[in-house]
């Protein structure tokens, strides 16, 4: 909780009036019911209307100024608040936008949405609550005691004894059911999870008939979500009557001693009357306070999931980098790298990998599934870092250059790529923001993209849907490629980007690429081998390591991993 | 649920469409627990009731035993503690009566709402594909999460409020009128101000709200895009341009919660003090009636804690309204998923185990003999058992997903028992439309789907797919051991029938190399393999299942060509004896099939084995030799 008082920052001001006028509404509102005694003991005593009168429009004029204040503090309250939830949004979603890609492997997508939409509302809603009624119940809580004791002392002791009582009460109900609560809603987020699993995986679900054997699952969890509920709302429940009975139970004994002090001559009649007004403010009160913290274990997961999205440490930092150190070439080097993504020596997914690459090479990266291609290439725009060894690009370590200054210069298309809602031309932009349409136009045939674009009705201003739902599995690819090759990169990389493109358009913007980008060196990953045969070189990968290197015709002769590949892909052509 | 994890309002401001057939209908769920509803009715009636009774127990208290010995000598305070008593009796009642109430209504609230979960997702279990296809995942999901969560709501609390607010206000207003009908002439004027306020705020928050709503899920919408870009975003160093973007619709955002949540929030605190003036202009009203000797003391005390009492409920009723409408709302959105219609199955033709004799008869049995029959009823009441080969034949099949753009047009084709028949075509040119048509994920519009000679839509559906093993392109792996994932393909398969079928998609030994081995816990649709290895697991998955036709949809695209032909021998074993769909890119695959079908936008163009075709020079010639032009 604490982690997230930084988070009022701007907003301190109207946190604090709000409280303030809170406070204002509070003591105007406990000292309305004293002035009532006053009506009760001297106006209708001595039979004075005239009193009576002014103390009446004493108390509604407290009434209103106690409604401007609670006025102002609502509003106050709600832009903190909203300034608040404003703030710690900005927070995550700048926190994410810094996650390295290891980072965000860690947390699933799904999971930071959640934590970015739903979690921050309840927050938020709790936030506002917190400044209003925690300030307020408690502070009803003391002035309205201060001003029983005042009325009459010794009627307060009733206080003393019922306040105790019931607050121990509260505080054992509160502390045994948090654990049960939590425990509910443990299993209630494993119910929800098992739908949606379902909703993913439906036609699998129907392809083996299975309807019944999910269904007997979700009735187990259901029934599991029910069991937690009653258990814990078990205890909740006490709350409510036992608070209501010592209100009772103390209005009884302040009628009843009242009554004596009264008859007794100690104690006027107005003020039993005011009296039983404030039992039912104090009591009402330090029971919304232990609704409070109900609500707050409620949210306490919420808090909790913030939390850990903002205290996740980037493991990727460029601090030490040297601002001034440009890309000056294509050139890559590994020089004895290995990598772990558990950073676990024990388990590496890449050991001792060597190797060169000159400026301008165009260099094929070919196999099996598993034998990590991606993990290496990723390294070069250093969206992991090595664990051991180190990746130099255009002769210094890339850990030396800022992070954008390296990866302006490297562009790589992603296996998994994404499109963003918006036009064609401005997801191209994405590579370049101040490109022309001509640089547009030209990295779109590079791609072999314009083609297909110019034949949509809007051309280039199609609207896109979100994840670019309306176009084709290979023209999202090549609209991913012309994104990548508006950067001007000094080395392009492209991980299993054609797979999705028939051969012919795959050869010829691996020869536009060939043509068009002379200087700039370029990595291909793929899995059928036309793509790579006509490289300079190609890296044959296996379980980890580089398993050889060389052209074409060397590797047929001398790979058996390439010669394999090679003839599963020819086999039965004569 | 508490408001954890699923949250409300995230569509907007909710108003059920016909709130009174609606909540009859929510009430047809209460008839289950009659009894116990009773019981919470009496509880609630009872409570507030006592509270009304005893509140009045201050006039008589003050009136009868306290003011008439001010000043005596020595004083009898036993009719004093008399009604004490009594009050301490009518106030224990009336919180037994809460307790009931509330304890009850948890068992019942909690149970209507496994009645209502258990009927969604079995419900749910057998809506046809199309439904699913669509809607989103998010809008599916929000029905178990929001909708569910408002009827909790208006279950536990809002009914139970309510019904406690009407029952408090119609008891406090005829003790108000009993005691004094001056003063509740003057509570009625203020309720009427305090109405015409109510109505005020509440129109205008309604406008505000839509906006609120509207700015809401315009951040959430960008949130969830650039975070499922994140990647894509760092790729190209546009954090900062993103952070921008962010920024704008979060500023308003925060400008039109805060314009709206003012609005709603201005209601508490404008109520609670318009109550402390009617309590003010009471206290005054009363003096000046009791200077003037028309009222007592204590019926000004009662009277004032009547007026709390009164105002206190009628400020929650327009809220307690709110959220019994917004949960009906959602109720309506359940029933409407309960009331789609479940996949038609009218089939009567069922598969069950047989055993073949030497005399070429078959009976039916009950255990696993790898030998399946169809169960055929006749009109007189028998069956006949007819053995399940796997002869698949479309007759002039058309179909249409939408009944607009036609999908399928007149397709024709046939499998023998044991033939691999292979589909070849670029996407959308209705490969897999073909297989959702023989497994009925959807039915053909015109033509007919025959399978060993019994029309497809003769045979129930469970049996249909359970003759017919799929794997799909994407895969999808559930929560749960390896073991598990592939045991899902035959749910009594034992650990060795698991394990060979792994060995036999060459899927053992990347398994044996997790951490567990067999009983590595998969997480998140098996987010911790990669697709290539997934896929292996499906096809594990789907050898398990052991049945008389295999359908793979793309089932090794993501396995590469090395470990492809790695695992073809024991593709090969897999298919043996069985009449096997293949779809694949990459022709390799299809090579050896007895038959290559070759799409084009909904027909089929050219059909023949690899050696015809090539033969023929036609389409699939020229993507055959599209791979080696450059080589």
């Amino acid at each position: 909780m604490k982690k997230l008082f930084p988070f009022i920052k701007g907003y301190g001001v109207r946190s604090l009036l709000a409280s303030v006028t809170i406070i204002a509404e509070v003591i105007i509102e406990v000292y309305i019911p004293y002035l009532m005694a006053d009506i009760i003991n001297v106006g209708i005593a001595t039979g004075d209307v005239a009193f009576i009168m002014k103390r009446g429009i004493l108390m509604i004029v407290m009434a209103c100024l106690s409604l401007s204040m609670g006025a102002l503090s609502a509003r106050f309250a709600v832009t903190a608040s909203a300034g608040f939830a404003k703030n710690l949004r900005a927070a995550l979603f700048y926190k994410v936008q810094d996650f390295s890609f290891a980072n965000v492997d860690k947390f699933s997508t799904a999971s930071l949405i959640t934590r970015l939409t739903t979690d921050v509302t309840s927050v938020q809603m709790v936030f506002m609550m917190m400044i209003r009624t925690f300030i307020r119940s408690p502070l009803m809580l003391i002035s309205a005691t201060v001003m029983a004791v005042r009325l009459n002392a010794k009627l307060a002791v009733v206080f003393a004894f019922a306040i105790p009582v019931l607050a121990t009460f509260l505080v054992l109900i509160g502390t045994r059911a948090f654990p049960r609560f939590r425990e509910m809603l443990k299993k209630y987020d494993s119910m929800n999870g098992e739908v949606q699993e379902n909703l993913i995986a439906i036609r699998v679900v129907k392809a083996f008939v299975r309807e019944k054997y999910e269904t007997d699952r979700f009735i187990d969890s259901a029934e599991a979500v029910r069991a937690a509920q009653i258990k814990a709302e078990k205890l909740l429940v006490w709350n409510g009557p036992v608070s209501q009975y010592v209100m009772y139970l103390s209005m009884i004994a302040v009628c009843f001693i009242g009554g004596r002090l009264i008859v007794a001559g100690d104690m006027l009649t107005g003020d039993l009357m005011s009296f039983i007004s404030y039992v039912t403010q104090i009591l009402s009160s330090l029971m919304m306070v232990s609704m409070i913290f109900v609500s707050f274990i409620m949210t306490r997961a919420s808090i909790s999931r913030i939390v850990e999205v903002l205290d996740e440490k980037i493991d990727i930092s460029d601090h030490n980098a040297d601002a001034s150190l440009a890309v000056k070439d294509g050139s890559i080097e590994f020089q004895n790298v290995s990598f772990s993504y558990a950073k676990d020596g024990n388990n590496l997914t890449l050991r001792n990998i060597d190797l060169s690459i000159k400026s301008g090479e165009t260099i094929g990266i070919i196999g099996g599934t598993g034998s990590a291609k991606t993990t290496l290439v990723q390294l070069i725009p250093r969206l992991y870092d090595v664990y051991g060894g180190s990746v130099r690009v255009g002769g210094h370590d890339v850990r030396d250059y800022k992070i954008e200054t390296l990866r302006d210069s490297v562009s790589m298309v992603l296996q998994k790529n994404v499109l963003f809602s918006g036009t064609i031309r401005e997801n191209l932009r994405w590579g370049d923001q101040n490109a022309t349409d001509a640089e547009i136009e030209a990295a779109a045939k590079a791609a072999s993209a314009h083609g297909f674009i110019t034949s949509f009705p809007d051309g280039y201003d199609t609207h896109l849907g979100q994840g670019g739902v309306n176009v084709s599995g290979g023209q999202k690819q090549r609209l991913c490629i012309a994104r990548a090759l508006l950067k001007k990169p000094k080395i392009i990389i492209l991980d299993d980007s054609t797979s999705a493109v028939d051969t012919a358009t795959d050869a010829s913007i691996r020869k536009a690429l060939r043509e068009e980008l002379r200087d700039t060196t370029t990595l291909i990953i793929a899995q059928r081998i036309t793509s790579v045969m006509d490289a300079d070189r190609i890296i044959v990968m296996d379980d980890g390591t580089v398993s050889d290197v060389g052209t074409h015709e060397e590797l047929m002769q001398r790979s058996s991993i390439y010669r394999e590949v090679y003839e599963s892909q020819q086999k039965g052509v004569a | 649920m508490p408001p954890g994890p699923g949250q409300r309002d995230k569509h907007g401001y909710r108003k059920p469409k016909n709130a009174k057939g609606t909540f009859l209908r929510v009430f047809s769920y209460i008839q289950d627990h009659k009894l116990r509803l009773i019981l919470v009715l009496i509880g609630i009636i009872v409570n507030a009731g006592a509270n009304i009774a005893g509140t009045y127990m201050l006039k008589p208290i003050i009136d009868d035993y306290i003011v008439p010995w001010i000043g005596s000598a020595n004083p009898d305070f036993s009719g004093l503690i008399g009604q004490l008593g009594l009050m301490l009796l009518i106030y224990s009642i009336g919180i037994a009566g809460s307790f009931l109430y509330s304890r009850l209504m948890i068992s019942v609230s909690t149970g209507m709402l496994l009645q209502l979960r258990k009927e969604l997702f079995t419900h749910m279990q057998k809506l046809p594909i199309r439904y699913f296809d669509s809607r989103t995942h998010g809008e599916i999901m929000s029905t178990y999460t929001n909708d569910i969560d408002a009827m909790r709501e208006m279950l536990s609390q809002g009914i139970p409020q309510f019904v406690n607010s009407v029952v408090t206000i119609v008891g406090t207003f005829s003790m108000m009128v009993v005691l004094s009908p001056v003063l509740t002439a003057l509570s009625l004027l203020m309720l009427g101000v305090m109405f015409f306020i109510t109505k005020t705020i509440a129109g205008k928050s309604g406008k505000y709200f839509k906006a609120r709503q509207g700015s809401l899920s315009k951040v959430n919408g960008y949130v969830e895009e650039m975070i499922e870009g994140q990647k894509v975003v760092k790729v190209f160093c546009h954090e900062d341009t993103v952070n921008g973007t962010f920024d704008k619709l979060n500023e308003e955002l925060m400008h039109n919660t805060s314009t709206a949540n003012t609005w709603a929030n201005l209601m508490g605190p404008i109520m609670n003090n318009l109550g402390h003036v009617t309590y003010a202009l009471t206290a005054a009203a009363g003096g000046l009636l009791a200077v003037g000797g028309f009222t007592g003391i204590g019926s000004i005390g009662a009277f004032l804690q009547y007026t709390r009492r009164f105002n206190q409920p009628i400020s929650q009723l327009s809220q307690q309204m709110n959220n019994v409408m917004s949960a009906l709302a959602g109720a309506e959105r359940i029933f409407t998923l309960l009331d789609t219609p479940q996949e038609v199955d009218e089939g009567d033709v069922t598969m069950v185990n047989a055993r073949l004799h030497a005399d070429g008869t078959l009976t039916e049995c009950p255990e696993r003999t790898g030998t399946w029959a169809w169960k055929i009823p006749e009109e007189d009441g028998s069956f006949t058992l007819r053995e399940v080969k796997g002869d698949v034949r479309l007759k002039d099949v058309t179909f249409s997903y939408d009944g607009e753009k036609t999908v399928l047009k007149n397709v024709s084709l046939y499998a023998n028992p044991g033939q691999k028949i292979a589909f070849v075509g670029s996407t959308g040119a209705g490969k897999t439309t073909i297989t959702n048509l023989i497994n009925r994920f959807y039915d053909v519009q015109q033509g007919e789907i025959t399978y060993d000679g019994i029309p497809v839509r003769h045979i129930k559906k469970d049996s249909l797919r359970a003759s017919l093993s799929t794997v799909l392109q994407d895969t999808h792996l559930f929560t749960g051991t390896v073991r598990e994932n592939i045991r899902y393909g035959r749910l009594d398969a034992t650990d060795a029938e698991v394990e060979a079928a792994a060995k036999l998609a060459n899927a053992h030994f990347f398994i044996t190399h997790l951490p567990q081995g067999y009983d590595t816990v998969l997480t998140a649709d098996g987010a911790n393999l990669s697709q290539g290895q997934r896929q292996l697991l499906a096809i594990a998955r789907a050898a398990v299942a052991d049945p008389p036709v295999l359908i793979l949809d793309e089932a090794t695209s993501s396995i590469d060509t090395r470990t492809e032909a790695l695992i073809e021998r024991g593709m090969d074993e897999l298919m043996k004896g069985r009449t096997v769909f293949v779809i694949a890119h990459r022709l390799s695959t299809v090579r050896n099939s007895n038959a290559i079908m070759v799409l084009e936008q909904g027909e089929i163009i050219e059909r023949g084995d690899h050696d015809d075709l090539i033969a023929q020079q036609g389409k699939y010639y020229q993507l055959y030799m599209g791979m080696f032009e450059l080589s």
